[in-house]
C-alpha cells in the first residue's frame, strides 16, 4: 500500500503528540498535580495512532484506555486531555471523570470504562446502527490482551460475525495484564487465533510499527465498509514501563523490556522516514518542535483553566431529567 | 377505548412505536420468528424485516452492549430479556456504560430494557425473580413496572421515547389476566409518576407490579369489615414518585408497603426510609412491609404460594395496623 507523504507525516505527528502528551502528565503526576493514577501508552503509540488515523471523519471509534494516539487522531485535543488529567472543568469531562476516560460523540469517540472489553460489544452496537440504516460507516474497537479473556470480548465478536456487521477489532497485546504474562491469560500463541472460533478473519501485525497497523486497518476497513463483514487485528507489542506510574513492573524480566526498547515505535518511524522515505531530519524536528508547542500549551491551558464547582456532582445524571412539581 | 390485555398492550406499545420512529428496533433472544418465549413480538418481524427485530445469539451482555452502542448512534433499541431473570448476564453493561454514559461523559443512552419478572407460574428459583431491586441502586436507570394495560402501553411508549436508559418490568403472571380500557390514539403515561389505583382515608397501601391487584383483593374485603385502603401504584421505581408517596401518606397516617420482591434492602425498604425521614410527623403507626421472604424463589406450589405475598398476608397487616 502507497502511503502518501502527507499522510506519513501525520501518522509521525501523532505518534509523537501521544509520546509527549503522555509523558508530560506522568511529569504532572510526579509533581503531585495529578490527584488520581496515569496509565500511558508509551511504546505502544503506533497501535491507536494507526487505526485512529486509518479511520475516515464518519466513523466511530470505541476504544481503551491505552488509546491515546486514537483520542488525539479523531479530534480531541491536547488541551482538553491535559485538563482532563487535572480534573479541571475544562476537561474533557468537566471534572466527572479522571485520565483517558474520555468521549465526545460529535468527534465520534465513545468512553470506556474501566471494565475491559466492555467496549467490545458497544462497538458493536455502533456498527448494527449503521448496518439497519445502510450506512457506509464502519466501528472500530480496542482492548489489551487481558481484555480478550472476558466474555464480552467473545459475545461481542460472535454477534458482529453471526450478522457480518461493519466493525474492526484491534487488540494492543502488550504481553501483560498489569503483572500477568500473557502464558497465565491463555494457552494459544497469538491472541489472533481466538478470532478463529467466530469465524473472523484475523491478522497479526507487529504493534510498534505504525505503517504497518496502518495498513491493516485501511485494508480491514475497506473490507467491512464494503459489507465483508469483522477482521480481528492483533498489534503485538510490549508494555515497556508498568501499569501505570504507580507500578515498577518489577515483574517482568529485563532482557525482555531491553530487547523490546531498540523497537520503540518513534524510533521505528523515524529510521523509515529517514531511510525508505528519504524524509530529511529538518522536517521531522519541525513536527517535534510543532507538537512540544502544543503540549506547553494544552499544559498552560490545564493549569490556568479552574476547576469545577464541587456541586457540579449533583448534574447530569439523566439526558431526560424526571421534572419534580 | 378499547379493552385489551397487559400482553397486547405491550405489543400495541412496540408496534406503534416502531411505525412513528424508524430508530426503534427490537433484539433479543427468539423475539423474530419464533415471537419471544411469552408471544409479545408476535408477528413484529413479518411487519418490520429481521434487521429491525433482530435473533441475537444467547449473549445477554453482548446484546444488551450492542443496544448501548446502537443508542450512541441515534437508534432506539428495545432489549428483550427472555426471563428477567438472565439480566443479571448484563449487569455490568447495565450499571457501568449504560447508567453511567451521560454522566461520565454527556452521551444519551436511550436503551429500553423489557424484564418479563416475577413469580406465580412455578418457574422456580430462575425464571421468577424480581429484579428491580438490584438495580434501584444504580443512579442514571429508570426502573417502571406497570400493573394495568393501560399503563404498560403508556409506560412503554414513554420508556422508548425518553433518552436515558430503562428498565421495564413486565410482570408475566399478568400478560394474560390483566384486561382493562385503552384509548384508541396515541398517549403515554410518565415516567416518575405514581398513580392512586384506590381513594381510601384509613390506610395506605404502597405497591406496584402484580401486587397491585393483590391490594385490590384485599382492601375489597377489608372494605367490608369497616376499614378504607388508598392504594398507591408506584409504576416507577427509579426515581420514586416521593410527592405521591408522602401524600397519601400525610392523608391515611398509616402504611403498608407490599411487594413481591425479597424483603431486605428491597423497594419497600426505600419507601419506609424517605416515609420515615419526610413524614415522621404524620404517622400513627410504624411503616409494616409486606414482602417475600429473603429466599430464591422455591418451584413448588406450596412453598411458593408462602413465598409470594398473599391477600390475606396483607390483610393480616391491615389489621395489625388498625390496631396499632
Amino acid at each position: 500500500m502507497d502511503i502518501r507523504r502527507e499522510e506519513l507525516l501525520r501518522l509521525y505527528y501523532y505518534l509523537k503528540l501521544a509520546r509527549k502528551l503522555e509523558e508530560r502528565a506522568t511529569s504532572l503526576y510526579h509533581q503531585g498535580k495529578i490527584l488520581g493514577g496515569v496509565w500511558t501508552s508509551y511504546g505502544m503509540e503506533a497501535v491507536s495512532v494507526g487505526y485512529g488515523c486509518a479511520l475516515e471523519r464518519d466513523d466511530v471509534a470505541a476504544p481503551y484506555f491505552r488509546d491515546m494516539g486514537a483520542f488525539l487522531a479523531r479530534g480531541i485535543s491536547a488541551k482538553r486531555i491535559m485538563a482532563q488529567y487535572l480534573g479541571k472543568k475544562t476537561g474533557v469531562t468537566g471534572g466527572k471523570e479522571g485520565s483517558t476516560h474520555i468521549g465526545d460523540l460529535n468527534l465520534g469517540v465513545f468512553s470506556f470504562p474501566s471494565h475491559l472489553a466492555d467496549n467490545y460489544p458497544v462497538g458493536v452496537g455502533a456498527a448494527l446502527a449503521f448496518k439497519i440504516r445502510g450506512e457506509k460507516r464502519i466501528a472500530v474497537t480496542c482492548t489489551g490482551d487481558g481484555g480478550t479473556s472476558r466474555g464480552d470480548f467473545h459475545e461481542a465478536m460472535n454477534l458482529a460475525a453471526v450478522r457480518k456487521l461493519p466493525i474492526v477489532f484491534f487488540c494492543n497485546n502488550n504481553q501483560y495484564a498489569y503483572s500477568t504474562p500473557l502464558r497465565l491469560q491463555m494457552a494459544v500463541n497469538n491472541v489472533a487465533d481466538r478470532a478463529l472460533a467466530y469465524g473472523i478473519p484475523s491478522k497479526t501485525v507487529d504493534g510498534n510499527n505504525v505503517v504497518e497497523v496502518y495498513t491493516a486497518a485501511k485494508e480491514a476497513y475497506t473490507v467491512a465498509r464494503n459489507s465483508g463483514g469483522p477482521t480481528f487485528i492483533e498489534c503485538k507489542t510490549m508494555r515497556v514501563h508498568g501499569h501505570s506510574e504507580h507500578d515498577s513492573a518489577k515483574y517482568v524480566p529485563r532482557e525482555l523490556l531491553d530487547a523490546w526498547k531498540t523497537k520503540d515505535p518513534i524510533l521505528t518511524m523515524e529510521r523509515y522516514l529517514a531511510g525508505s522515505v528519504g524524509m530529511k531530519q529538518e522536517e521531522l524536528d519541525g513536527v517535534t518542535a510543532q507538537v512540544v508547542k502544543e503540549i506547553d500549551e494544552a499544559e498552560k491551558f490545564a493549569e490556568e483553566s479552574p476547576y469545577p464547582d464541587g456541586t457540579d456532582c449533583f448534574t447530569g445524571l439523566y439526558a431526560t431529567p424526571i421534572e419534580e412539581e | 377505548m378499547k379493552e385489551i390485555t397487559y400482553l397486547e398492550a405491550i405489543k400495541e406499545a412496540l408496534d406503534e412505536e416502531m411505525a412513528r420512529d424508524p430508530s426503534v428496533f427490537i433484539l433479543g433472544e427468539d423475539v423474530g420468528v419464533y415471537g419471544g418465549a411469552f408471544r409479545v413480538t408476535e408477528g413484529l418481524i413479518e411487519k418490520y424485516g429481521e434487521w429491525r427485530v433482530l435473533d441475537t445469539p444467547l449473549a445477554e451482555s453482548g446484546f444488551t452492549g450492542a443496544a448501548i452502542g446502537a443508542a450512541l448512534m441515534g437508534m432506539r433499541p428495545v432489549v428483550e430479556m427472555q426471563f428477567a431473570d438472565f439480566i443479571s448476564c448484563a449487569f455490568d453493561q447495565l450499571v457501568n456504560v449504560a447508567a453511567k454514559n451521560h454522566y461520565r461523559w454527556g452521551a444519551a443512552t436511550p436503551i429500553v430494557v423489557r424484564a418479563p419478572f416475577g413469580g406465580n407460574i412455578h418457574g422456580g428459583p430462575f425464571h421468577s425473580q424480581c429484579i428491580e431491586g438490584f438495580f434501584s441502586n444504580v443512579p442514571g436507570l429508570k426502573i417502571v413496572a406497570p400493573s394495568t394495560a393501560y399503563d404498560a402501553k403508556g409506560l412503554l411508549k414513554a420508556a422508548i421515547r425518553d433518552n436515558d436508559p430503562v428498565i421495564y418490568c413486565e410482570h408475566k403472571y399478568l400478560y394474560r389476566r390483566v384486561k382493562d380500557s385503552v384509548p384508541e390514539e396515541d398517549y403515554v403515561v410518565p415516567i416518575g409518576k405514581a398513580r392512586v389505583a384506590l381513594e381510601g382515608k384509613d390506610v395506605s397501601i404502597i405497591t406496584y407490579g402484580a401486587m397491585v391487584h393483590t391490594a385490590l383483593e384485599a382492601a375489597q374485603t377489608l372494605g367490608g369489615n369497616g376499614i378504607s385502603c388508598e392504594i398507591i401504584d408506584l409504576r416507577t421505581l427509579l426515581p420514586l414518585d416521593k410527592k405521591a408517596i408522602f401524600n397519601t401518606v400525610k392523608k391515611t397516617s398509616k402504611v403498608v408497603v407490599l411487594h413481591e420482591q425479597t424483603k431486605t434492602g428491597g423497594i419497600g425498604a426505600e419507601v419506609s426510609a424517605i416515609i420515615s425521614e419526610n413524614c415522621f410527623g404524620y404517622l400513627d403507626g410504624p411503616i409494616i412491609r409486606v414482602a417475600a421472604p429473603d429466599t430464591p424463589v422455591p418451584y413448588s406450589a406450596q412453598m411458593e404460594e408462602v413465598f409470594i405475598p398473599q391477600t390475606k398476608d396483607v390483610i393480616d397487616a391491615v389489621e395489625k395496623l388498625m390496631r396499632y
